[in-house]
């Protein structure tokens, strides 16, 4: 059988202070939520370098820093700051009641159910 | 005429002007050009003898520096170009107090004042300039200074800062003007500049730029009086100058008169040997003179009708002078760009070029105005910053390089864009000492240096004026991928240093980042300087700040040390390495139930349980029931010890004892850098004081307290900032020293680097003075009574739900852990 991508809830706004991070787990993947000045934004919890907790980093305007050796990432593109680096991005909103959302890809909806 | 006559006949004399020497070179005159001269010749020749003739009492300074000397009271020593020692080492013959008095070409000798004659193959003239007297009646009496010598700094500074001086008048409003006015407003005296033409530095501004100028200038407290002149100076009784008297009648009271309005090439030497000399010593374009054995370098010289006054040609020209006389082949010094930055705290100011030509494109507001000025063809022949001075380099080069911008304007706003990476390879970051980002490129990866002082010390970028320096650490950062911890900027992106942020936090009254972010945007581009933010807004603040955590490291959001795999460290306190059964239980019980993978012994006399999660820490608190050993944060650390007389034979102080005191007096009180102390029970040093940024060494009637010390990723040994008869005055100095380093480090700079920065002197006179010291001690009261002693409490009280976990987890949950709103989602 095939599986579409949808809307899954992954935790309470609360629980993502202004300018910081929470991750979860979707899947077969752990993705770091961020609550910017602007909005929310999503991207992998895990550094293209070697694997940092990006969710743990410090947020600036519209950037992460990893806090394991300081590679940088937009965080609504994904794209590494002054690198080639890449992570992916997602679709993430807060519902009436407060709860996250996030637009889970087809192919993370397998383990999204195992879970 | 003649330059032209000379330049077409290329220098090649009878015996030919790029004839390789043969014999000594004599290089005359000790300054920047001359150094500059003898250190490109040495680069391209080890052999051939040099003898460098210094006609001061001093090795070659730099000049350029003489302003901060008299702003911020410096040695004078300090600006020595290069140590006693770097002669030597190059066979270099330099005397001091070498004054030529004349110079016999054909013969190839110079005498000297003493009589001494010297045979050389080759001369090289680097005579400088004097300062430059107009015949102003009057103007010879004293109490009438130039601007131009160390002697003269020190006669201004005497002049100003003596009891009931009221006022001090600065003639010349250029340049140098301008930066002796700021070093005189700089040491408490009101000082007015007297200038003849219609607006400030008139060669390098235009009308625009110049009106915003004068404002900024007044803003320093130095009043500006323009299209003055001058009429004459009459002296009081005791024959010293105190008045002026203007061409309009008007007059002025002073106690000191500094003459500043331009140089005067010293050619008279030149002029004897009978050498063609027109405003300087005329030169072609290989800098050689109208004879083919004498060359000319610096100030003095005449290229192409032109004599600089700055030091960015002299490089340029010495590095030319000596392919000459060394023989290679083509080389030729076609003329350089006129730049000038001024160096008045406050005011930025970057020209270089032309200030008005063909098409001319300007940014300008209340504050700031940007200029670039286009050639009939769209090349870039000037630029004109005020005010907003980013992307200088960038502009700068384009100006040496003659680019092409069909679009002025575009370039402009490029520029202000630009960051130290996009720079090409050929923009000059040094301009004191001509240095382009390739060569500090090539020395960074060449030498893997790690900090500015290095990338100074090997390329001398930024040994000049200084103000190159905070570039040199961008280029180092991005050399280095970020991985320099240094703070010349407090906010790089920004350009924001730690002065202006501390005098913005204390102006607006700030209590919190994200204020000081709202305030002027610090900390909003990258993030990387918000935890320096939050350290700063605390400190300030006594520690009465209002906490924010998204402005801290992961580590001090959750009080333990991030690991490469995600995990984390904890090291509880154990004071001065001693600890008890009953702890050494508890944490073999707490190890075995949340089966951590290491306990370690650490290099600080404590224990480590590494590969703890998150999700854990509060549980693992709670079960050692020991407090934070803030192992994890930019704090007091550790005060390590020797047993001292409690046990050991050779004990002359209670090291342990002591250790214990220092540590529960320093613990949880968070630092510009690590900072880690030892108490030592004698100078056999088992605790390891002198390497450690505080050490108290227990000596025979009394206590020796060291500062500085380091045997980290460099190895030093400690200052000794005092020697005290009582463990309790050495703790008391001990703290007053905590305070002043926490008051004054940059972020990040540990004590061994900010002593090296600072000295023992400048440190000694404030933590040594009596009444200062009470004065930090009141401030280390307020911040440590302020101070959280134990941030591990949070197990019982987090500042969120989620602190220590994610979204999908659950912290090692608690009984007493309340659920109650969140404290910071809300904000
Ligand atoms: C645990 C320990 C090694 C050990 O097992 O002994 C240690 C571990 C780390 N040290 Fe250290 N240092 C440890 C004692 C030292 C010592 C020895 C001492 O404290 O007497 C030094 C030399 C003294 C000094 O501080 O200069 C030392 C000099 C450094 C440096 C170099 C600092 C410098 O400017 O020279 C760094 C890098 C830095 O701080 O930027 C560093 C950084 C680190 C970090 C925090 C690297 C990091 O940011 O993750 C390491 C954390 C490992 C981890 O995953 O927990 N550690 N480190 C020691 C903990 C001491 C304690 O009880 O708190
Ligand atoms: C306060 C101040 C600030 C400045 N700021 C800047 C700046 O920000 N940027 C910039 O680019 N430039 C600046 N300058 C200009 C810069 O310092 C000079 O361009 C540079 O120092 C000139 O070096 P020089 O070696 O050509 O001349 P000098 O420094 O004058 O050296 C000439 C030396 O030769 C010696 N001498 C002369 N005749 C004889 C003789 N017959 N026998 C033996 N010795 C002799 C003199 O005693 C002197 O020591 C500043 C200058 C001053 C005074
Ligand atoms: S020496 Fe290096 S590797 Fe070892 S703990 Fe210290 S920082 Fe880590
Ligand atoms: S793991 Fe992220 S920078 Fe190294």
């Amino acid at each position: 059988m095939s599986f579409e991508s949808a809307w899954i809830p992954v935790g309470r706004a609360d629980d993502v202070p202004l300018l910081e991070g929470r991750s979860v787990m979707v899947g077969s993947r752990r993705v770091a939520i961020f609550r910017m000045p602007t909005g929310w934004a999503a991207i992998d919890h895990a550094c293209p370098h070697k694997g940092g907790p990006l969710a743990d980093g410090l947020v600036a305007d519209a950037c992460v820093t990893c806090p394991l050796h300081g590679r940088r990432f937009d965080v609504f593109t994904g794209r590494q700051v002054g690198g080639d680096d890449v992570v992916a991005t997602y679709e993430v909103r807060e519902s009436g009641d407060g709860t996250l959302e996030l637009l889970v890809p087809a192919d993370l909806m397998v383990g999204a159910e195992a879970a | 005429m003649a330059a032209l006559r000379i330049i077409t006949d290329g220098g090649q004399g009878p015996d030919g002007g790029s004839r390789p020497v043969s014999g000594p070179i004599l290089v005359i005159g000790g300054g920047i050009a001359g150094q500059a001269v003898v250190e490109q010749v040495r680069d391209r020749d080890s052999r051939v003898p040099i003898t460098f003739l210094c006609g001061e009492d001093r090795l070659p300074y730099d000049r350029v520096s003489l302003s901060r000397i008299l702003a911020e009271g410096e040695d004078p020593a300090v600006l020595q170009l290069r140590p006693d020692a770097w002669y030597a080492d190059r066979g270099i013959d330099v005397r001091l107090n070498a004054w030529v008095t004349a110079v016999d070409p054909d013969a190839g000798t110079a005498t000297l004042a003493g009589g001494e004659t010297l045979p050389f193959d080759r001369a090289v003239l680097c005579t400088g300039s004097d300062a430059f007297v107009p015949p102003i009646p009057g103007a010879d009496a004293p109490g009438v200074e130039v601007f131009r010598g160390p002697e003269d700094c020190a006669a201004i500074a005497a002049a100003v800062t003596a009891a009931g001086a009221r006022r001090a008048v600065v003639i010349g409003g250029g340049l140098l003007g301008l930066e002796a006015a700021y070093g005189i407003a700089t040491l408490g005296c009101p000082v007015t500049v007297v200038h003849l033409m219609d607006r400030l530095m008139e060669r390098q501004l235009d009308t625009g730029a110049a009106e915003l100028l004068a404002p900024a200038i007044e803003g320093l407290g130095v009043d500006v009086l323009l299209e003055t002149s001058t009429a004459n100076i009459t002296a009081g009784p005791d024959g010293r100058a105190n008045r002026l008297a203007f061409a309009d009648g008007t007059e002025l009271e002073t106690d000191l008169v500094v003459v500043a309005v331009g140089i005067a090439p010293q050619a008279d030497l030149a002029r004897q040997t009978g050498l063609a000399v027109e405003r300087g010593i005329v030169v072609d374009d290989r800098l050689v003179t109208s004879h083919p054995r004498i060359l000319s370098v610096g100030e003095c010289a005449q290229h192409r009708g032109v004599c600089h006054g700055i030091v960015a040609p002299i490089h340029e020209q010495a590095a030319v002078a000596a392919d000459t006389l060394t023989g290679v082949a083509d080389s030729a010094y076609l003329g350089s760009v006129p730049s000038a930055k001024l160096k008045v705290m406050g005011v930025a100011l970057v020209t270089a070029g032309a200030a008005a030509g063909e098409r001319e494109v300007v940014v300008a507001d209340s504050g700031t105005y940007r200029k670039l000025v286009v050639d009939a063809e769209d090349r870039v022949i000037g630029t004109v910053l005020l005010g907003d001075t980013r992307g200088a380099e960038l502009l700068l080069d384009a100006v040496k390089t003659g680019l092409v911008a069909a679009d002025p304007l575009q370039l402009l706003a490029e520029a202000s864009q630009a960051t130290a990476a996009e720079l090409p390879d050929s923009a000059q970051i040094c301009n004191c000492n001509g240095i382009c980002k390739g060569d500090i490129l090539k020395a960074i990866s060449g030498g893997d240096l790690g900090s500015t002082q290095e990338v100074v010390s090997v390329t001398r970028a930024g040994a000049g004026c200084g103000s190159c320096k905070p570039l040199v650490t961008e280029l180092l950062a991005h050399a280095r991928g970020g991985a320099v911890e240094e703070a010349t900027y407090l906010c790089p992106c920004r350009k924001l240093t730690r002065e202006e942020l501390a005098g913005r936090v204390r102006a607006e009254g700030i209590e919190a980042v994200s204020e000081l972010a709202a305030s002027c945007g610090a900390g909003r581009d990258c993030g990387a300087c918000k935890p320096g933010l939050a350290y700063l807004v605390s400190e300030i603040n006594g520690n009465q700040h209002r906490e924010e955590r998204h402005a801290r490291y992961i580590n001090d959001r959750v009080h333990a040390n991030i690991q490469n795999d995600g995990t984390f460290s904890v090291v509880p306190r154990m004071r001065g390495g001693v600890t008890t059964p009953d702890e050494l239980r508890r944490i073999a019980d707490v190890a075995d139930k949340y089966d951590i993978p290491t306990v370690k012994v650490t290099g600080g006399q404590r224990i480590d349980l590494l590969g703890i999660k998150k999700e854990d820490l509060p549980a693992v608190w709670e079960e050692l029931d020991m407090p934070s050993g803030h192992a994890y944060a930019k704090s007091v650390r550790t005060v390590k010890t020797c047993v001292g007389t409690t046990h050991c034979r050779f004990g002359l102080g209670d090291a342990m004892r002591v250790g214990i005191e220092l540590e529960t007096a320093m613990e949880g009180l968070y630092t510009p850098a690590k900072v880690k102390a030892a108490v030592t029970g004698c100078p056999r040093n088992c605790a390891e004081a002198y390497v450690k940024d505080i050490g108290l060494v227990a000596v025979e009637g009394g206590w020796e307290v060291y500062v500085g010390g380091a045997a980290g990723a460099s190895v030093r040994k400690g200052d000794l900032l005092a020697t005290l008869q009582t463990s309790e005055e050495a703790k008391r100095i001990a703290y007053v020293f905590l305070q002043y380093y926490r008051e004054h480090a940059d972020y990040l700079e540990r004590t061994y680097a900010y002593m090296e920065r600072v000295g023992l002197e400048a440190v000694q006179a404030e933590v040594m003075d009596p009444a200062k010291q009470e004065e930090y001690l009141e401030r280390y009261r307020i911040a440590k009574a302020a101070a959280d002693p134990d941030p591990w409490r949070e197990r019982h009280a987090p500042v969120h739900p989620k602190q220590f976990a994610e979204l999908d987890t659950e912290p090692a949950l608690l009984p007493m852990m309340p659920v109650g709103p969140p404290a910071e989602a809300t904000r």
